[in-house]
């Protein structure tokens, strides 16, 4: 039995599959009301949002400010496919769909601006994804213009919810352990020093900033499809703050930390609900107070893995990434 | 050929409030390298300002100008004395997410004051702000010329404390080298602080001039020309005075010949889109040195 709990991938999956299972019988039993339920997804959703954003920003050191551009992408797409395809075979095609037009556009747009540096790269993308915006309002024909899409067939229940996120952060995980990954790190620590190592910094930022945008696709994708409505203004300058904020909250390079902060960040929205009035001034001094007392966000660039949870029992098991 | 002068004029007049914002932007980010997201919300501060001057207290239009600029000039010190002394030595991010935190604050706190009605300045029906001249058949408003003249104003006066006097030169010195100044007497802090007071100044009197064009002032107006207005900062060239100054009238320009000619729903694109091409082809930007980075 011991064993078997040394194996990391499959304590990985035992873990997933608990947690699956208890939203499972929660969702079922009644317990998670549907208005926890749209938290959950909205939760979701911020995850991969961050985690996504956090690959191109926290490990990669590249400042974008227009994500919520991609995630529109992948919204527009899969919604298009959905309203044209009802079907749950459309609904996949169209995520698939979303997050490959968003890929796509990632790179168009990574390969002139990511010669960019810090805060001129920021600005750059911010400008993207205002293009974008404008674009989806003015192409009337196709996107219904500055009223939106309505009608968007819904299909997002947990168990995709869960097999999207779950498979989001897991792929970006084994990504940033691979030697790909290692390359974008050093591109963060020192862009010059990692040049000079050999690593080729315009392709590992270029790809990076593609897969960030692939999943940002999913995000909008899946967004569009659970809330039946979408319009440009929604993935405005405010979206792409929103997810910096949950990256930089949880710590910039820390997968855990973005999920930590977007689930902090979710209870918070949820229990400040009732004073819908001063909720986003209360939001706006929490952001102010955490940024002057630790400013490197939750969990620092450190990872919550699960030998830190077997070393409770376990005193010589493996020390946590770092 | 009327047309397209009436536009240029139209264009100087927003051409110079972004000038206006655009220099606290590039003020700020050549002594501290901070985007001052909140330099947006500093303006419709100053907007509403002048609106209750104006309307409450039914003063004049020069003295809510100026109330307007030293109550703005009161909140750039408090805004930089709280939120980002203490971050003076933080990674830019934490500084920068700062700065989103406290543009929402500003946005939120007063919506929740002022609700988030849209407000009409008061229409000036008589005495010389009404009036209007006519060159040919082109119409130039008396307020357009005095949007003109007000921004001259302000930025002789600029060029002038920052050329010219000791706390100018201090601000040179600070953004040219911050160690080396600390090391000459030079008080930092004191001079960071002066330089958020000239630029929130002129964000608070940007934001009476074009409440007193436009008319109607809400929470949120703030959020669009502030980033045009760190656009046209970049397209200057960033930290660069004169740059921000010509940025902003070409931006303003850009954005009314769009209207004018084009697609008025395109504008906000085509001006962000001139800014990626700027930023490719030449990041220091129009005024702007390149520098090489050194190991």
């Amino acid at each position: 039995m011991k064993k078997i709990f040394e194996n990391d991938g499959l304590k990985k999956l035992i873990l997933l599959i608990l947690i699956f299972g208890i939203v499972q019988l929660l969702i079922t039993t009644g317990i998670i009301s549907p208005y926890l339920q749209e938290t959950l997804v909205t939760l979701c959703i911020n995850i991969i949002l961050a985690v996504s954003l956090n690959l191109i920003t926290g490990f990669t050191g590249q400042l974008s400010l227009g994500h919520a551009g991609f995630m529109s992408i992948g919204a527009y797409t899969c919604a298009l496919i959905t309203l044209n395809m009802p079907t749950t075979t459309g609904f996949i095609l169209g995520v698939l769909a979303g997050a490959v037009t968003a890929a796509l556009f990632g790179f168009l747009v990574g390969l002139p601006t990511l010669r960019l540096k810090g805060d001129y790269l920021a600005i750059a993308t911010l400008g993207m994804a205002e293009i974008i915006k404008v674009i989806f309002i003015n192409l009337d024909s196709i996107t219904n213009g500055a009223a939106g899409l309505n009608n968007i067939p819904q299909f997002v229940t947990w168990p995709w919810m869960f097999l999207f996120t779950a498979g989001t952060i897991l792929i970006i995980t084994n990504l940033l352990n691979s030697s790909h990954g290692r390359a974008c790190i050093s591109i963060r620590e020192d862009e010059i020093a990692s040049e000079a190592m050999g690593i080729n910094t315009t392709k590992y930022k270029v790809a990076a900033f593609t897969i960030g945008a692939f999943f940002a696709g999913i995000a909008g994708a899946l967004y569009a499809s659970n809330f039946y409505f979408i319009e440009p203004n929604q993935f405005g300058f405010l979206k792409s703050i929103d997810v910096l904020v949950i990256v930089v909250f949880g710590g910039m390079g820390s997968i855990s930390g973005s999920v930590i902060a977007a689930t902090a960040l979710a209870v918070i929205s949820t229990l400040l609900q009732s004073f819908s009035e001063v909720r986003m001034i209360l939001y706006a001094v929490l952001l102010v107070i955490i940024m002057i007392f630790r400013p490197q966000g939750l969990m620092g660039s450190k990872e919550l893995s699960l030998s830190v949870l077997g070393r409770l029992g376990n005193s010589d098991s493996k020390k946590g990434r770092v | 050929m009327e047309q397209f002068l009436q536009q240029i004029i139209n264009g100087i007049s927003l051409g110079s409030i972004y000038a206006l914002i655009a220099l606290g932007y590039t003020m700020v980010y050549g002594i501290i390298n901070l985007i001052n997201f909140a330099h947006g919300d500093v303006y419709m501060i100053g907007a509403y300002i002048g609106y209750y001057c104006m309307t409450f207290l039914k003063l004049g239009f020069l003295p809510s100008l100026v109330i307007a600029m030293v109550i703005c000039t009161l909140l750039g010190i408090a805004i930089e004395k709280i939120a980002y002394k203490p971050l003076r030595n933080s990674p830019r991010i934490a500084v920068l997410i700062t700065a989103i935190g406290v543009s929402l604050f500003i946005e939120y706190a007063t919506m929740f004051i002022v609700s988030a009605n849209v407000r009409s300045y008061p229409q000036i029906t008589e005495g010389l702000l009404a009036q209007s001249f006519k060159v040919g058949n082109i119409t130039i408003t008396a307020q357009q010329v005095i949007i003109l003249v007000v921004t001259v104003i302000l930025m002789v006066l600029l060029q002038f404390i920052v050329k010219k006097t000791r706390i100018g030169k201090a601000m040179r010195a600070v953004s040219l080298d911050k160690d080396a100044a600390e090391l000459m007497g030079i008080n930092v802090n004191t001079t960071i602080s002066f330089t958020f007071a000239l630029g929130s100044a002129l964000a608070g009197a940007a934001g009476v001039l074009v409440g007193l064009y436009y008319s109607s002032i809400n929470p949120f107006m703030g959020v669009m020309p502030g980033l045009k207005a760190f656009v046209a900062a970049v397209f200057g060239g960033i930290g660069i005075i004169p740059g921000a100054m010509v940025g902003g009238y070409c931006i303003g320009m850009v954005e009314v010949l769009v209207s004018g000619y084009g697609n008025s729903k395109f504008r906000d694109a085509v001006v962000f889109a001139i800014l990626i091409l700027i930023l490719i082809v030449k990041p220091a930007g129009l005024f702007g040195k390149n520098t090489r980075e050194k190991v």
